[in-house]
């Protein structure tokens, strides 16, 4: 159990040094009052043995995307992970390091920081990125106290009905005693209208907040969206899926100002919904005005190149209440791993991976339809598609996928009640042409699964992987 | 990538608007597998970490990190389990949250626990979005927040992100809070005090309830920055002195690891009254069925997306099962042990102003050092590395002079201790030229820190 070194004669040692009668001695300090004065009242240690198997029982209770397919998405999705992104990662030499406060023996975290935003810069086409933040939810509010603070417009923000629920959720947390009005833009159809939100906006505010491909999949209008936002001289703030930019225009290409994602998708797992990874990238001039953590090039005095930590007068150690935001740490073991997938993928890699999402979700929306799963909007998508369940059942539906082996798709109703009988469904690269054939027969399925179609025909991986 | 498969006949453009698709390949680099290996390989091995060396970082409880936890918070059911899967298909993620909440409750004496905050500076800003919420529906309308001088920064950072005034308060000579400077500071405004105890300085404040009781009296509400928790785990709990709110950081306290700087976690506990006001969901249990309980109208809402930190979570919750309730308090009695043991050999060297003893963690002063010799802290840091260890924190806390702050945590033996006094020692006989220009043995040398911030390069541009 214990991770304790010192034998019974070190310690008598070490209290002989202290000049100390007992280890409870140096607790003399705490007036008895205040001591405990009882065990707490915890389970009794586990042996690494037992706490195997306990845990083992523990994952065995949880379906996941090794022993069921997974269609989920909606800001976490099922990509696939190479070997070399968990075996890098698990080294010791970068997940038990800290922040690199010493920038002589932190090099390698240091350049590894330095090459994730300057990954993060050319697959963004953004001028600068901080090393990241908590998840995408943080990196969109975070987005968007910078431009209220840039801008001195700190009374108005615009988001659209399509960004991500609890995102805005998240916004409107934050906002709430900041004295700014949290402006959302609701809209019928899966994409946001331009017109609607030209109404939304005006001269006095601070940004405009879109996602592109938005939360229901669908593309945005982002050029006339762009063009109203600047006509006002609001700033936009756009949330991106990473592995759309492998087909899609950059955030800046599409002329916006700040881009913020979550960065899941990019070589992480999903781990019940965190820890991930907030990017963002912005203009230039937004440089001293971002939150987290900065890695910058420098020399030594012998004119070597090296990194460290910079910018710093903007964190909370030195400006403390006037600091650009609280936030003092990265996500930088999720970076890392972010940095090594898109150093992996390349550019030709993750635009296969994109094309593979964009066909593959295509093709099992035609299906779906096909089954009278039909979709409510025209609108063009990318990886993600809403349908609509023709029976009007979405739990039953989803029981019934399950048992079939298939995470069949994020219900909407909990958010949108008007979308109470949707599935946001999801395909990734990971998906076969046959397992999406699988989830057609599971959500047009209409009786009771059997022994063939409880189980998938694939062996239990058994992944003991490093993965956060 | 395998062969796609389906709709092979159709392109891009087929599917998605010309105006919408990407004109250029994206601006990534071409490298093999082998060359990426390589290169982060060789990456890895710049980095002093845990693994590879003794990391005596102050206020950042650097301690060994089971692998075990590794392992077990890789199993496919925790690793690869998605946020939006039905509550059924979640059971066993549920009820380990579910313990989570029920035992970081009791480690508090603080029974309303909320896994959401991704780190210890979130958690501060959530407990404070709570408090101000708790407070609206009373009716009343505080403003401020008393943070001592001698706080991390990100006490008075979280209190203006969230809509409240940082009011700073006086430590007394020895780190502890000047109770007549509290007194004159606290009136019918003053929503929260935070208070780190044990204190930056490594002493534990005995007069954290006489403080409590005092803010209490005018309505307010007291937080405790949990970064100090590793000295006091079985103790004594911040709910039993008076703390109304507080902070762990698991990635400290329970193990982490840090991971080159995050992912941490920083869940909240608080009491009763607080309870109803913190982030949804939680997880509750009904029926034998645990579920997320997003039913609180109470609630400020949300502060991240899906639901926490979960991976850091999983690990802490490996790493408190690991100990049990005396195995967690021995943490915390080999912390001090640890700690009073490196205070006790090197303070001749390195007088440490606030006493003989401390708690998990103490701050030594160079001050002598630097009127004799001309050593500074920064010096004797840089020329530990030499020494094949880690820097302890220097210049922090402010409030002492030339600081060193020194936590060795439990989990290291008292022969690496004494290798590492050992070294200072001798570092301290060395000439002054030798530390200034330290380190010399590590891959650079001091980097010239001042043109980074004059001249910023953030991203990697060719030719550079």
């Amino acid at each position: 159990m214990s991770y304790f070194f010192n034998t019974e004669s070190d310690i008598a040692e070490m209290l002989k040094a202290i000049g100390a009668e007992s280890i409870e001695e140096l607790f003399d300090v705490i007036p008895e009052e205040l001591r405990l004065g009882r065990s707490l009242d915890l389970p009794s240690a586990m042996s690494e043995i037992e706490l195997t198997r306990h845990m083992g029982e523990l994952s065995a209770k949880n379906k996941s995307t090794e022993s069921h397919l997974c269609f989920l998405g909606g800001g976490a999705y099922d990509h696939f992970v190479p070997a070399v992104v968990d075996n890098l990662a698990a080294r010791g030499e970068f997940y038990t390091s800290y922040t690199p406060y010493q920038p002589e023996v932190s090099q390698g975290n240091l350049q590894a920081m330095f090459e994730y935003q300057s990954l993060i810069c050319g697959l963004t086409g953004m001028d600068v990125s901080n090393a990241s933040l908590y998840d995408g939810a943080s990196a969109a509010i975070e987005a968007v106290l910078m431009c209220r603070a840039a801008t001195r417009r700190s009374h108005r923000v615009v988001v659209a009905g399509t960004v991500h629920p609890e995102y805005r959720e998240v916004m409107e947390t934050y906002l709430r005693e900041l004295d700014c009005d949290l402006v959302v833009v609701d809209s019928e159809d899966e994409v946001v209208s331009p017109a609607a939100i030209e109404a939304a906006l005006d001269e006095q505010t601070a940004c405009l907040v879109l996602q592109h491909p938005n939360f229901f999949g669908c593309l945005e209008d982002m050029e006339s969206l762009v063009a109203t936002a600047k006509s006002f001289d609001v700033q936009v703030v756009q949330i991106f899926d990473p592995i759309s930019l492998g087909v899609l225009k950059r955030p800046g290409d599409l002329g916006v100002d700040v881009a913020v994602a979550e960065g899941q998708s990019l070589g992480n797992p999903l781990l019940y919904g965190g820890p991930y990874l907030g990017i963002l990238a912005c203009r230039e001039s937004f440089m001293r005005r971002m939150p987290g953590r900065i890695a910058g090039q420098t020399v030594t005095d012998s004119d070597r190149r090296c990194w460290v930590l910079t910018l710093q007068t903007r964190e909370q150690h030195i400006r403390r209440d006037k600091a650009t935001s609280n936030i003092c740490s990265n996500q930088g073991l999720f970076a890392l791993r972010a940095s090594i997938y898109l150093s992996l993928v390349g550019p030709e890699g993750i635009k296969e991976v994109a094309t593979h999402c964009l066909k593959k979700s295509h093709y099992a929306c035609e299906q779906l339809e096909s089954k009278g799963w039909m979709r409510r909007s025209a609108s063009p998508f990318f990886k993600e598609f809403v349908v609509r369940d023709p029976r009007g059942d979405i739990s039953a539906c989803l029981q019934t996928a399950e048992a079939c082996g298939v995470l069949a798709g994020v219900p909407l109703g909990q958010w949108y009640p008007h979308l109470e009988d949707c599935l946001l469904i999801a395909v990734t690269e990971k998906r076969s042409g046959q397992e999406i054939d699988r989830l057609v027969e599971a959500l047009a399925f209409d009786g009771e699964p059997n022994e063939t179609n409880r189980r998938l025909d694939r062996p239990h991986l058994q992944s003991a992987s490093q993965s956060l | 990538m395998p062969d796609c498969e389906v709709l092979q006949d159709r392109e891009i453009r087929d599917l998605l608007p010309e105006t919408a698709v990407a004109t250029k390949p994206l601006a990534l680099p071409e490298l093999s597998e082998p060359d990426v290996v390589r290169h982060y390989t060789n990456l890895s091995t710049l980095n002093m970490s845990v693994d590879t060396h003794f990391y005596p970082l102050g206020s950042c409880t650097m301690k060994y990190n089971p692998k075990r936890n590794e392992r077990l918070a890789g199993l496919p059911g925790m690793a690869h389990v998605h946020p939006y899967q039905t509550e059924s298909s979640l059971q066993g993620m549920l009820e380990l949250l579910y313990a989570m909440q029920e035992m970081l409750g009791e480690i508090s004496g603080l029974p309303c626990v909320s896994l959401q905050p991704a780190a210890g500076a979130h958690g501060e800003l959530t407990a404070l979005m709570t408090a101000v919420a708790y407070f609206q529906h009373r009716g009343e309308a505080r403003t401020k927040v008393l943070t001592p001088d001698s706080a991390h920064g990100t006490n008075p950072a979280s209190a203006t992100m969230a809509g409240l005034t940082a009011v700073t308060l006086k430590s007394g000579a020895d780190g502890c809070v000047d109770m007549d400077d509290l007194r004159s500071k606290l009136d019918e405004d003053v929503a929260v005090l935070m208070i780190t105890n044990p204190n930056t300085l490594g002493l534990f404040d005995g007069q954290v309830k006489e403080i409590a009781e005092l803010v209490h009296d005018v309505g307010g509400l007291v937080y405790l920055d949990g970064a100090n928790m590793n000295a006091i785990l079985g103790v004594t709990r911040p709910g039993d002195f008076g703390a109304d709110m507080m902070h762990f950081n698991p990635h400290k306290t329970f193990s982490g690891p840090h991971g080159g700087g995050g992912p941490g976690a920083g869940p909240i506990c608080v009491n009763e009254d607080l309870g109803p006001f913190l982030p949804k969901p939680v997880v509750g249990l009904r029926d034998n069925e645990y579920y997320l309980d997003d039913d609180r109208p109470l609630s400020i809402g949300r502060v991240r997306s899906f639901f926490g930190n979960v991976g850091v979570l999983v690990r802490a919750y490996c790493y408190i099962l690991s100990h049990g309730p005396d195995g967690l308090k021995k943490v915390s009695e080999h912390a001090v042990l640890n700690a009073n043991y490196m205070l006790s050999r090197i303070r001749h060297i390195l007088p440490v102003p606030h006493g003989n003893r401390c708690m998990h963690e103490f701050v030594a002063s160079a001050e002598t050092l630097k009127k004799n010799k001309g050593i500074t802290a920064m010096d004797l840091a840089k020329r530990l590395l030499d020494y094949g260890f880690h820097a302890p924190t220097v210049y922090f806390p402010l409030v002492v002079p030339e600081s060193m702050m020194m936590e060795p945590t439990e989990t290291e033996s008292k022969e690496t201790l004494d290798a590492f006094c050992e070294a200072l020692f001798r570092i301290t006989e060395e000439s002054s030229e030798t530390l200034h220009s330290a380190p010399t043995t590590t891959l650079i040398s001091r980097p010239d820190e001042v043109t980074a911030a004059r001249k910023p390069v953030v991203t990697w541009n060719p030719g550079d």
